[in-house]
Protein backbone atom coordinates (compact mmCIF):
# COMPACT_ATOMS: atom_id res chain seq x y z
CA UNK A 1 0.00 0.00 0.00
CA UNK A 2 1.73 3.34 -1.22
CA UNK A 3 1.77 6.04 1.21
CA UNK A 4 -0.83 8.81 1.16
CA UNK A 5 1.86 11.45 1.26
CA UNK A 6 5.37 11.18 0.03
CA UNK A 7 8.31 12.53 2.78
CA UNK A 8 10.74 13.74 1.28
CA UNK A 9 12.80 13.58 4.55
CA UNK A 10 12.25 9.98 5.04
CA UNK A 11 12.77 9.09 1.55
CA UNK A 12 16.36 10.33 1.19
CA UNK A 13 16.90 8.18 4.33
CA UNK A 14 17.16 5.01 1.52
CA UNK A 15 19.90 6.64 -0.52
CA UNK A 16 23.84 6.37 1.34
CA UNK A 17 24.35 8.88 -1.56
CA UNK A 18 23.00 11.60 0.65
CA UNK A 19 25.65 10.90 3.44
CA UNK A 20 28.47 12.90 1.27
CA UNK A 21 26.40 15.84 2.26
CA UNK A 22 25.77 17.17 -1.17
CA UNK A 23 23.00 18.83 -2.42
CA UNK A 24 21.93 17.30 -5.49
CA UNK A 25 19.50 19.26 -7.74
CA UNK A 26 20.53 16.99 -11.23
CA UNK A 27 18.38 14.29 -11.38
CA UNK A 28 17.27 14.90 -14.90
CA UNK A 29 20.41 13.64 -15.81
CA UNK A 30 20.71 10.83 -13.38
CA UNK A 31 19.20 10.04 -10.28
CA UNK A 32 20.95 8.92 -6.70
CA UNK A 33 20.17 5.16 -6.12
CA UNK A 34 18.51 3.45 -2.80
CA UNK A 35 20.58 1.21 -0.80
CA UNK A 36 17.45 -1.33 -1.67
CA UNK A 37 18.20 -1.37 -5.57
CA UNK A 38 22.16 -1.33 -4.94
CA UNK A 39 21.57 -4.19 -1.99
CA UNK A 40 19.13 -5.91 -5.02
CA UNK A 41 21.90 -5.69 -7.63
CA UNK A 42 25.28 -7.08 -5.12
CA UNK A 43 23.19 -9.82 -3.98
CA UNK A 44 22.01 -10.70 -8.02
CA UNK A 45 25.83 -11.24 -8.36
CA UNK A 46 26.89 -12.67 -5.19
CA UNK A 47 24.20 -15.64 -5.03
CA UNK A 48 22.76 -15.85 -8.80
CA UNK A 49 25.36 -15.07 -11.31
CA UNK A 50 24.89 -17.46 -13.99
CA UNK A 51 24.28 -16.28 -17.81
CA UNK A 52 20.20 -16.01 -18.48
CA UNK A 53 18.00 -18.18 -21.00
CA UNK A 54 21.10 -20.61 -21.30
CA UNK A 55 21.94 -23.30 -18.67
CA UNK A 56 19.24 -25.97 -18.05
CA UNK A 57 21.23 -26.44 -13.96
CA UNK A 58 18.87 -24.84 -11.51
CA UNK A 59 21.09 -21.88 -10.78
CA UNK A 60 20.94 -20.68 -14.67
CA UNK A 61 16.88 -20.85 -14.38
CA UNK A 62 17.04 -18.45 -11.20
CA UNK A 63 18.66 -16.05 -12.72
CA UNK A 64 16.51 -16.05 -15.97
CA UNK A 65 13.51 -15.86 -13.38
CA UNK A 66 14.95 -12.45 -11.94
CA UNK A 67 16.08 -10.89 -15.28
CA UNK A 68 12.28 -12.01 -16.89
CA UNK A 69 10.98 -11.50 -12.81
CA UNK A 70 12.22 -7.33 -14.09
CA UNK A 71 10.58 -7.06 -17.06
CA UNK A 72 7.07 -8.11 -15.89
CA UNK A 73 8.05 -5.26 -13.16
CA UNK A 74 8.98 -2.70 -16.02
CA UNK A 75 5.89 -4.09 -18.13
CA UNK A 76 3.60 -3.40 -15.33
CA UNK A 77 4.83 -0.33 -13.84
CA UNK A 78 3.86 1.68 -17.58
CA UNK A 79 0.78 -1.08 -18.26
CA UNK A 80 2.40 -2.87 -20.91
CA UNK A 81 2.92 -6.54 -21.55
CA UNK A 82 6.32 -8.26 -20.82
CA UNK A 83 6.41 -9.32 -24.32
CA UNK A 84 6.68 -4.98 -25.68
CA UNK A 85 9.81 -4.64 -23.22
CA UNK A 86 13.21 -4.75 -24.76
CA UNK A 87 15.78 -4.16 -22.73
CA UNK A 88 18.62 -1.64 -24.40
CA UNK A 89 21.41 0.52 -22.41
CA UNK A 90 19.27 3.74 -22.52
CA UNK A 91 16.69 5.66 -23.73
CA UNK A 92 19.65 6.74 -26.99
CA UNK A 93 19.90 3.08 -27.95
CA UNK A 94 16.18 2.25 -27.84
CA UNK A 95 15.62 5.23 -30.11
CA UNK A 96 18.77 4.05 -32.82
CA UNK A 97 16.97 0.82 -32.20
CA UNK A 98 13.98 1.70 -33.81
CA UNK A 99 15.13 4.28 -36.06
CA UNK A 100 17.75 1.49 -37.84
CA UNK A 101 15.42 -1.23 -37.45
CA UNK A 102 11.65 0.28 -38.61
CA UNK A 103 13.05 3.30 -39.77
CA UNK A 104 15.13 1.58 -41.99
CA UNK A 105 11.68 -0.57 -43.04
CA UNK A 106 9.34 1.97 -43.02
CA UNK A 107 11.48 5.71 -44.16
CA UNK A 108 11.73 6.20 -47.83
CA UNK A 109 13.32 8.66 -49.76
CA UNK A 110 11.25 11.96 -49.82
CA UNK A 111 9.53 10.93 -46.34
CA UNK A 112 9.02 13.28 -43.56
CA UNK A 113 10.31 12.58 -39.74
CA UNK A 114 8.49 15.06 -37.46
CA UNK A 115 10.26 16.25 -34.88
CA UNK A 116 9.96 19.43 -32.21
CA UNK A 117 12.47 21.78 -31.64
CA UNK A 118 12.25 21.00 -28.02
CA UNK A 119 14.12 17.21 -28.30
CA UNK A 120 16.95 15.91 -26.82
CA UNK A 121 20.16 15.13 -29.13
CA UNK A 122 18.92 11.42 -28.72
CA UNK A 123 15.85 11.89 -30.43
CA UNK A 124 17.19 14.33 -33.01
CA UNK A 125 20.65 12.13 -34.16
CA UNK A 126 19.40 8.82 -35.04
CA UNK A 127 16.77 10.41 -36.97
CA UNK A 128 19.40 12.59 -38.79
CA UNK A 129 20.93 9.44 -39.82
CA UNK A 130 18.43 7.24 -40.97
CA UNK A 131 17.65 10.81 -42.83
CA UNK A 132 20.37 11.01 -44.50
CA UNK A 133 20.73 7.57 -45.56
CA UNK A 134 16.97 6.90 -46.94
CA UNK A 135 16.81 10.44 -48.16
CA UNK A 136 14.26 11.64 -46.17
CA UNK A 137 13.43 14.89 -44.75
CA UNK A 138 13.30 16.24 -41.03
CA UNK A 139 10.69 18.90 -39.87
CA UNK A 140 10.42 20.12 -36.32
CA UNK A 141 7.60 21.88 -34.64
CA UNK A 142 8.09 25.31 -33.56
CA UNK A 143 7.97 25.84 -29.67
CA UNK A 144 6.02 29.82 -28.73
CA UNK A 145 7.58 31.70 -26.66
CA UNK A 146 6.43 29.76 -23.27
CA UNK A 147 8.89 26.90 -24.43
CA UNK A 148 5.29 24.92 -25.62
CA UNK A 149 4.89 23.16 -28.31
CA UNK A 150 2.61 25.27 -31.39
CA UNK A 151 -0.80 23.34 -31.27
CA UNK A 152 -1.54 24.26 -34.72
CA UNK A 153 1.90 23.75 -36.14
CA UNK A 154 1.48 20.28 -35.19
CA UNK A 155 -1.86 19.47 -36.59
CA UNK A 156 -0.70 21.21 -39.88
CA UNK A 157 2.39 19.36 -39.87
CA UNK A 158 0.75 16.09 -38.98
CA UNK A 159 -1.70 16.90 -42.10
CA UNK A 160 1.36 16.52 -44.38
CA UNK A 161 1.32 12.51 -43.54
CA UNK A 162 4.72 12.32 -41.88
CA UNK A 163 5.78 8.65 -41.22
CA UNK A 164 7.00 9.19 -37.85
CA UNK A 165 6.26 11.52 -34.92
CA UNK A 166 8.60 11.85 -32.38
CA UNK A 167 8.71 13.64 -29.41
CA UNK A 168 9.51 14.18 -25.34
CA UNK A 169 6.74 13.75 -23.37
CA UNK A 170 8.85 16.61 -20.61
CA UNK A 171 11.16 18.43 -21.59
CA UNK A 172 14.80 18.17 -20.34
CA UNK A 173 15.13 21.87 -20.30
CA UNK A 174 12.10 23.38 -19.79
CA UNK A 175 9.94 20.77 -17.95
CA UNK A 176 7.32 21.35 -20.69
CA UNK A 177 4.64 18.42 -20.25
CA UNK A 178 3.27 17.77 -23.25
CA UNK A 179 -0.06 16.82 -23.89
CA UNK A 180 1.01 13.57 -25.48
CA UNK A 181 -2.13 11.83 -25.18
CA UNK A 182 -3.61 14.12 -27.21
CA UNK A 183 -0.78 14.34 -29.72
CA UNK A 184 -1.18 10.56 -30.14
CA UNK A 185 -4.30 10.53 -30.51
CA UNK A 186 -4.11 13.24 -33.47
CA UNK A 187 -1.45 11.82 -35.36
CA UNK A 188 -2.89 7.99 -35.46
CA UNK A 189 -5.99 9.61 -36.79
CA UNK A 190 -3.37 10.85 -39.80
CA UNK A 191 -2.06 7.67 -39.93
CA UNK A 192 1.37 8.56 -38.47
CA UNK A 193 3.02 6.43 -35.85
CA UNK A 194 4.59 7.67 -32.64
CA UNK A 195 7.84 7.45 -30.41
CA UNK A 196 6.94 9.01 -27.24
CA UNK A 197 10.75 9.82 -25.37
CA UNK A 198 9.40 9.34 -21.59
CA UNK A 199 12.93 10.00 -19.94
CA UNK A 200 12.03 12.30 -18.12
CA UNK A 201 8.39 11.19 -17.56
CA UNK A 202 8.30 7.86 -16.57
CA UNK A 203 10.83 8.32 -13.16
CA UNK A 204 8.50 11.00 -12.10
CA UNK A 205 4.80 10.48 -13.09
CA UNK A 206 2.15 7.34 -13.70
CA UNK A 207 2.37 6.55 -17.53
CA UNK A 208 0.58 4.35 -18.98
CA UNK A 209 1.07 3.28 -22.83
CA UNK A 210 -2.38 1.49 -23.09
CA UNK A 211 -4.05 4.85 -22.37
CA UNK A 212 -1.05 6.99 -24.69
CA UNK A 213 -1.18 4.24 -27.15
CA UNK A 214 2.10 5.44 -28.21
CA UNK A 215 3.82 3.08 -30.85
CA UNK A 216 7.01 3.02 -28.93
CA UNK A 217 8.22 4.53 -25.71
CA UNK A 218 11.65 5.06 -24.40
CA UNK A 219 13.13 5.50 -21.29
CA UNK A 220 16.53 5.02 -19.37
CA UNK A 221 17.05 3.09 -15.91
CA UNK A 222 19.53 5.56 -14.39
CA UNK A 223 17.36 8.18 -14.74
CA UNK A 224 14.90 6.33 -12.29
CA UNK A 225 16.92 5.08 -9.62
CA UNK A 226 18.13 2.16 -10.89
CA UNK A 227 22.09 1.80 -12.24
CA UNK A 228 23.71 2.84 -15.17
CA UNK A 229 23.74 0.93 -18.38
CA UNK A 230 20.06 -0.29 -18.63
CA UNK A 231 17.52 1.26 -20.87
CA UNK A 232 14.14 0.20 -22.51
CA UNK A 233 12.03 0.10 -25.78
CA UNK A 234 8.78 -0.16 -25.74
CA UNK A 235 6.74 -1.10 -28.77
CA UNK A 236 3.12 -2.58 -29.18
CA UNK A 237 4.06 -6.42 -29.66
CA UNK A 238 2.65 -6.37 -33.47
CA UNK A 239 5.14 -3.67 -34.33
CA UNK A 240 8.01 -5.87 -32.80
CA UNK A 241 6.74 -8.46 -34.80
CA UNK A 242 7.63 -7.23 -37.79
CA UNK A 243 10.61 -5.44 -36.95
CA UNK A 244 14.48 -6.56 -38.13
CA UNK A 245 17.32 -7.02 -35.43
CA UNK A 246 19.49 -4.84 -35.74
CA UNK A 247 22.39 -6.45 -33.33
CA UNK A 248 23.11 -10.52 -34.73
CA UNK A 249 24.49 -12.99 -32.21
CA UNK A 250 23.47 -14.99 -29.40
CA UNK A 251 20.31 -15.61 -27.85
CA UNK A 252 18.57 -13.56 -30.54
CA UNK A 253 17.88 -16.57 -32.83
CA UNK A 254 16.16 -19.63 -32.95
CA UNK A 255 18.46 -22.16 -35.26
CA UNK A 256 21.61 -20.81 -36.67
CA UNK A 257 23.46 -23.37 -39.55
CA UNK A 258 26.28 -22.46 -41.16
CA UNK A 259 24.09 -21.05 -43.90
CA UNK A 260 21.86 -18.73 -41.90
CA UNK A 261 19.77 -17.95 -39.17
CA UNK A 262 16.05 -17.52 -37.80
CA UNK A 263 14.98 -14.94 -35.37
CA UNK A 264 13.89 -15.62 -31.76
CA UNK A 265 10.81 -14.73 -30.31
CA UNK A 266 10.32 -10.70 -29.57
CA UNK A 267 11.49 -9.04 -27.50
CA UNK A 268 14.56 -11.77 -27.35
CA UNK A 269 15.23 -10.81 -31.28
CA UNK A 270 16.67 -7.99 -30.49
CA UNK A 271 18.76 -8.75 -27.14
CA UNK A 272 21.60 -9.85 -28.44
CA UNK A 273 24.06 -11.18 -26.12
CA UNK A 274 24.41 -11.29 -22.85
CA UNK A 275 22.37 -8.66 -21.41
CA UNK A 276 23.21 -6.45 -18.28
CA UNK A 277 20.92 -8.89 -16.06
CA UNK A 278 21.93 -7.52 -12.68
CA UNK A 279 21.04 -3.95 -13.89
CA UNK A 280 17.85 -5.28 -15.15
CA UNK A 281 17.15 -7.10 -11.58
CA UNK A 282 18.37 -3.88 -10.03
CA UNK A 283 15.57 -2.08 -12.23
CA UNK A 284 12.97 -4.22 -11.45
CA UNK A 285 14.29 -3.57 -7.44
CA UNK A 286 13.53 0.37 -8.80
CA UNK A 287 10.18 -0.35 -10.12
CA UNK A 288 9.25 -1.86 -6.78
CA UNK A 289 10.95 1.30 -4.90
CA UNK A 290 9.11 3.73 -6.82
CA UNK A 291 5.63 1.65 -6.83
CA UNK A 292 6.26 1.59 -2.57
CA UNK A 293 6.38 5.34 -2.97
CA UNK A 294 3.44 5.85 -5.26
CA UNK A 295 3.97 7.77 -8.79
CA UNK A 296 1.23 9.43 -7.61
CA UNK A 297 2.69 11.18 -4.78
CA UNK A 298 6.21 11.14 -6.78
CA UNK A 299 4.81 13.35 -9.01
CA UNK A 300 3.33 15.39 -6.29
CA UNK A 301 5.39 15.80 -4.36
CA UNK A 302 8.19 17.29 -7.21
CA UNK A 303 5.36 19.22 -8.68
CA UNK A 304 4.73 21.29 -5.32
CA UNK A 305 8.64 21.53 -5.28
CA UNK A 306 8.96 23.08 -8.24
CA UNK A 307 6.14 25.64 -7.41
CA UNK A 308 8.10 26.61 -4.61
CA UNK A 309 11.45 26.96 -6.04
CA UNK A 310 10.08 28.21 -9.36
CA UNK A 311 7.75 31.01 -7.39
CA UNK A 312 10.78 32.38 -5.37
CA UNK A 313 13.24 32.63 -8.29
CA UNK A 314 10.05 34.26 -10.03
CA UNK A 315 10.55 37.09 -8.17
CA UNK A 316 14.36 37.98 -8.26
CA UNK A 317 15.35 40.40 -11.26
CA UNK A 318 18.25 38.99 -11.94
CA UNK A 319 17.11 35.38 -12.67
CA UNK A 320 15.64 34.57 -15.94
CA UNK A 321 13.79 31.22 -16.31
CA UNK A 322 13.27 29.74 -19.53
CA UNK A 323 9.89 27.43 -20.08
CA UNK A 324 6.31 27.64 -19.24
CA UNK A 325 4.32 28.71 -15.46
CA UNK A 326 2.82 24.97 -15.55
CA UNK A 327 5.96 22.44 -15.65
CA UNK A 328 7.42 19.47 -14.12
CA UNK A 329 10.57 19.60 -12.28
CA UNK A 330 12.81 21.00 -14.38
CA UNK A 331 13.69 24.88 -14.05
CA UNK A 332 15.99 26.08 -16.69
CA UNK A 333 17.48 29.96 -15.89
CA UNK A 334 20.56 32.33 -16.18
CA UNK A 335 21.82 35.09 -13.56
CA UNK A 336 22.09 38.20 -14.91
CA UNK A 337 24.87 38.53 -17.37
CA UNK A 338 26.89 35.60 -16.24
CA UNK A 339 27.06 32.35 -18.39
CA UNK A 340 25.84 29.13 -16.72
CA UNK A 341 29.13 26.97 -15.76
CA UNK A 342 30.67 30.62 -13.87
CA UNK A 343 26.93 30.39 -12.07
CA UNK A 344 27.45 26.54 -11.73
CA UNK A 345 30.68 27.18 -10.39
CA UNK A 346 29.90 29.28 -7.83
CA UNK A 347 27.46 26.96 -6.56
CA UNK A 348 29.20 24.08 -6.90
CA UNK A 349 31.76 25.70 -4.52
CA UNK A 350 28.95 25.72 -2.22
CA UNK A 351 28.06 21.99 -2.46
CA UNK A 352 24.90 22.48 -4.42
CA UNK A 353 25.01 19.89 -7.89
CA UNK A 354 23.43 21.99 -11.12
CA UNK A 355 23.87 20.89 -14.65
CA UNK A 356 25.22 24.00 -16.56
CA UNK A 357 25.73 24.18 -20.17
CA UNK A 358 23.08 22.66 -23.48
CA UNK A 359 21.57 20.22 -21.60
CA UNK A 360 22.21 17.87 -24.81
CA UNK A 361 20.06 20.46 -26.67
CA UNK A 362 22.01 22.98 -28.98
CA UNK A 363 19.11 23.34 -31.14
CA UNK A 364 16.58 24.32 -28.42
CA UNK A 365 19.58 26.88 -26.93
CA UNK A 366 19.37 28.43 -30.64
CA UNK A 367 16.22 28.94 -30.53
CA UNK A 368 16.37 30.57 -26.65
CA UNK A 369 19.09 32.53 -28.16
CA UNK A 370 21.15 31.93 -25.09
CA UNK A 371 24.68 30.05 -25.05
CA UNK A 372 23.60 27.76 -22.36
CA UNK A 373 21.26 27.63 -18.92
CA UNK A 374 21.70 26.51 -15.62
CA UNK A 375 19.55 23.77 -14.79
CA UNK A 376 17.98 22.64 -11.31
CA UNK A 377 15.40 18.96 -11.65
CA UNK A 378 14.40 17.15 -8.72
CA UNK A 379 13.47 13.55 -7.81
CA UNK A 380 11.56 12.28 -4.88
CA UNK A 381 14.41 12.49 -2.16
CA UNK A 382 14.57 16.35 -2.64
CA UNK A 383 13.45 18.74 0.14
CA UNK A 384 12.19 22.60 0.64
CA UNK A 385 15.56 22.85 2.43
CA UNK A 386 17.44 21.73 -0.34
CA UNK A 387 15.40 24.71 -2.52
CA UNK A 388 16.30 26.98 0.37
CA UNK A 389 19.87 25.58 0.51
CA UNK A 390 20.30 26.46 -3.45
CA UNK A 391 18.42 30.07 -3.63
CA UNK A 392 20.92 31.24 -0.57
CA UNK A 393 23.45 30.20 -2.55
CA UNK A 394 22.28 32.23 -5.49
CA UNK A 395 22.12 35.03 -3.20
CA UNK A 396 26.02 34.82 -2.52
CA UNK A 397 26.58 33.73 -6.12
CA UNK A 398 24.86 37.21 -7.21
CA UNK A 399 27.33 38.91 -4.84
CA UNK A 400 30.28 36.93 -6.10
CA UNK A 401 29.51 38.23 -9.41
CA UNK A 402 28.19 41.77 -8.11
CA UNK A 403 25.40 41.63 -9.77
CA UNK B 1 33.83 30.73 0.18
CA UNK B 2 36.79 30.42 -2.04
CA UNK B 3 35.52 32.88 -4.79
CA UNK B 4 39.26 33.55 -5.90
CA UNK B 5 38.25 32.96 -9.35
CA UNK B 6 35.80 35.62 -9.87
CA UNK B 7 38.15 38.35 -8.89
CA UNK B 8 37.33 42.05 -10.40
CA UNK B 9 39.77 41.57 -13.18
CA UNK B 10 38.31 38.83 -14.62
CA UNK B 11 34.90 39.98 -14.29
CA UNK B 12 36.16 43.40 -16.02
CA UNK B 13 37.34 41.67 -18.34
CA UNK B 14 34.36 39.29 -19.21
CA UNK B 15 32.23 42.50 -19.09
CA UNK B 16 34.47 44.83 -20.96
CA UNK B 17 36.63 42.84 -23.22
CA UNK B 18 39.43 44.17 -24.74
CA UNK B 19 40.07 43.57 -28.33
CA UNK B 20 36.61 41.91 -28.53
CA UNK B 21 35.44 41.96 -32.50
CA UNK B 22 36.38 40.22 -35.87
CA UNK B 23 39.21 42.28 -38.81
CA UNK B 24 38.39 43.19 -42.08
CA UNK B 25 41.37 41.48 -43.89
CA UNK B 26 43.15 39.07 -40.91
CA UNK B 27 45.74 36.67 -42.15
CA UNK B 28 44.79 34.33 -39.78
CA UNK B 29 41.46 33.39 -38.58
CA UNK B 30 41.05 30.30 -36.23
CA UNK B 31 38.53 29.13 -34.18
CA UNK B 32 37.16 26.17 -32.08
CA UNK B 33 34.90 24.66 -29.65
CA UNK B 34 34.84 22.99 -26.28
CA UNK B 35 32.71 20.06 -26.94
CA UNK B 36 32.13 19.58 -23.35
CA UNK B 37 30.90 22.79 -22.43
CA UNK B 38 30.05 24.40 -25.74
CA UNK B 39 32.44 27.50 -25.74
CA UNK B 40 33.51 29.02 -28.54
CA UNK B 41 36.53 31.48 -29.61
CA UNK B 42 37.46 32.77 -32.67
CA UNK B 43 40.37 34.64 -33.37
CA UNK B 44 41.29 37.07 -36.19
CA UNK B 45 45.34 38.20 -36.35
CA UNK B 46 46.68 40.68 -38.62
CA UNK B 47 50.48 39.74 -39.20
CA UNK B 48 53.09 42.47 -39.88
CA UNK B 49 56.63 41.98 -40.26
CA UNK B 50 56.56 38.46 -38.50
CA UNK B 51 55.10 39.69 -35.53
CA UNK B 52 51.00 40.20 -34.69
CA UNK B 53 50.05 43.20 -35.45
CA UNK B 54 46.77 43.12 -34.21
CA UNK B 55 44.60 40.87 -32.94
CA UNK B 56 40.99 40.67 -32.26
CA UNK B 57 38.99 37.51 -30.27
CA UNK B 58 35.05 36.59 -30.70
CA UNK B 59 32.95 34.10 -29.39
CA UNK B 60 30.57 32.81 -26.42
CA UNK B 61 31.23 31.02 -23.45
CA UNK B 62 31.88 31.59 -19.59
CA UNK B 63 33.50 34.30 -17.89
CA UNK B 64 36.73 32.92 -17.47
CA UNK B 65 37.30 31.54 -21.21
CA UNK B 66 36.57 34.80 -22.56
CA UNK B 67 38.34 36.95 -20.11
CA UNK B 68 41.32 34.75 -20.41
CA UNK B 69 41.11 35.28 -24.53
CA UNK B 70 41.06 38.92 -24.19
CA UNK B 71 43.89 38.98 -21.93
CA UNK B 72 45.82 36.49 -24.34
CA UNK B 73 45.02 39.00 -27.33
CA UNK B 74 46.98 41.83 -25.77
CA UNK B 75 49.60 40.14 -24.39
CA UNK B 76 50.04 38.53 -27.73
CA UNK B 77 50.45 42.24 -29.57
CA UNK B 78 53.66 42.92 -30.62
CA UNK B 79 55.08 39.56 -30.09
CA UNK B 80 56.85 37.43 -32.94
CA UNK B 81 54.83 34.78 -34.20
CA UNK B 82 57.73 32.08 -32.86
CA UNK B 83 57.45 33.60 -29.60
CA UNK B 84 53.13 33.09 -29.41
CA UNK B 85 53.90 29.43 -31.23
CA UNK B 86 56.02 28.43 -27.72
CA UNK B 87 53.22 29.89 -25.63
CA UNK B 88 52.54 27.50 -23.45
CA UNK B 89 49.39 26.76 -20.36
CA UNK B 90 52.08 27.98 -17.58
CA UNK B 91 52.09 31.04 -19.79
CA UNK B 92 48.98 31.54 -20.20
CA UNK B 93 47.95 30.72 -16.12
CA UNK B 94 50.74 33.29 -15.53
CA UNK B 95 48.54 35.76 -17.94
CA UNK B 96 45.27 35.52 -15.82
CA UNK B 97 47.00 34.94 -12.84
CA UNK B 98 43.84 32.85 -10.71
CA UNK B 99 43.68 29.63 -9.37
CA UNK B 100 41.89 27.66 -11.65
CA UNK B 101 40.19 24.40 -10.86
CA UNK B 102 40.86 21.32 -13.14
CA UNK B 103 37.55 21.40 -14.11
CA UNK B 104 38.03 24.87 -15.65
CA UNK B 105 41.15 24.70 -17.27
CA UNK B 106 39.97 23.77 -20.55
CA UNK B 107 38.15 27.14 -20.61
CA UNK B 108 41.46 29.29 -19.32
CA UNK B 109 42.97 27.55 -22.55
CA UNK B 110 40.77 27.67 -25.30
CA UNK B 111 41.85 30.80 -26.37
CA UNK B 112 45.51 30.03 -26.28
CA UNK B 113 44.32 26.79 -27.96
CA UNK B 114 42.73 28.60 -30.84
CA UNK B 115 45.20 31.25 -31.27
CA UNK B 116 48.35 28.82 -31.33
CA UNK B 117 46.04 26.94 -33.95
CA UNK B 118 46.12 30.00 -36.00
CA UNK B 119 49.27 30.86 -35.76
CA UNK B 120 51.53 27.29 -36.72
CA UNK B 121 49.22 27.12 -39.56
CA UNK B 122 50.57 30.28 -40.89
CA UNK B 123 53.67 29.03 -40.32
CA UNK B 124 53.25 25.96 -42.17
CA UNK B 125 53.85 24.04 -38.89
CA UNK B 126 52.02 20.82 -38.62
CA UNK B 127 48.92 21.06 -36.46
CA UNK B 128 50.20 19.40 -33.21
CA UNK B 129 48.61 21.68 -30.44
CA UNK B 130 47.28 19.41 -28.41
CA UNK B 131 45.29 19.93 -25.60
CA UNK B 132 47.29 21.57 -23.18
CA UNK B 133 45.06 20.77 -20.74
CA UNK B 134 45.50 17.23 -20.70
CA UNK B 135 49.35 17.51 -20.31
Amino acid sequence: MANITLQAEKVRLDFPFFKRGLIYLDSAATTQKPKVVLDVMRKFYETTTANVHRGVYSLAEEATQAYEGARKKVAGFISASPREIVFVRNATEAINLVAQSWGAANIQKGDVILLTEMEHHSNIVPWQMLAKKAGAKIVYVPINEHGELDRNAIIHALKQKPKMFAFSHISNVLGTINPAKELIAEAHKNGVSVLLDASQSVPHLPVDVKDLDCDFMVFSGHKMLAPFGVGVLYAKRDLLEKMEPVLGGGDMIKEVTFEGATWNEVPWKFEAGTPNVAGVVALGAAVDYLQSLGMDNVWKHECELTKYAHDKMKTDKHITIYGPEKRAGVISFNLGDMHAHDVSTVLDQQNICVRSGHHCAQPLMEKLNVPATVRISFGPYNTKEDVDAFLAALQKAKKVFRL
Amino acid sequence: MNNEMYQEIILDYYRNPRNKGILPHPDIISHDVNTSCGDEIAMHVLVKDGKIGNCRFSGKGCAISQAAASMLTEYALGKSLEEVAKFNKEDALKLINIPISCMRLKCALLGLKVLKLGVLQYMGKKLEVQDESEN
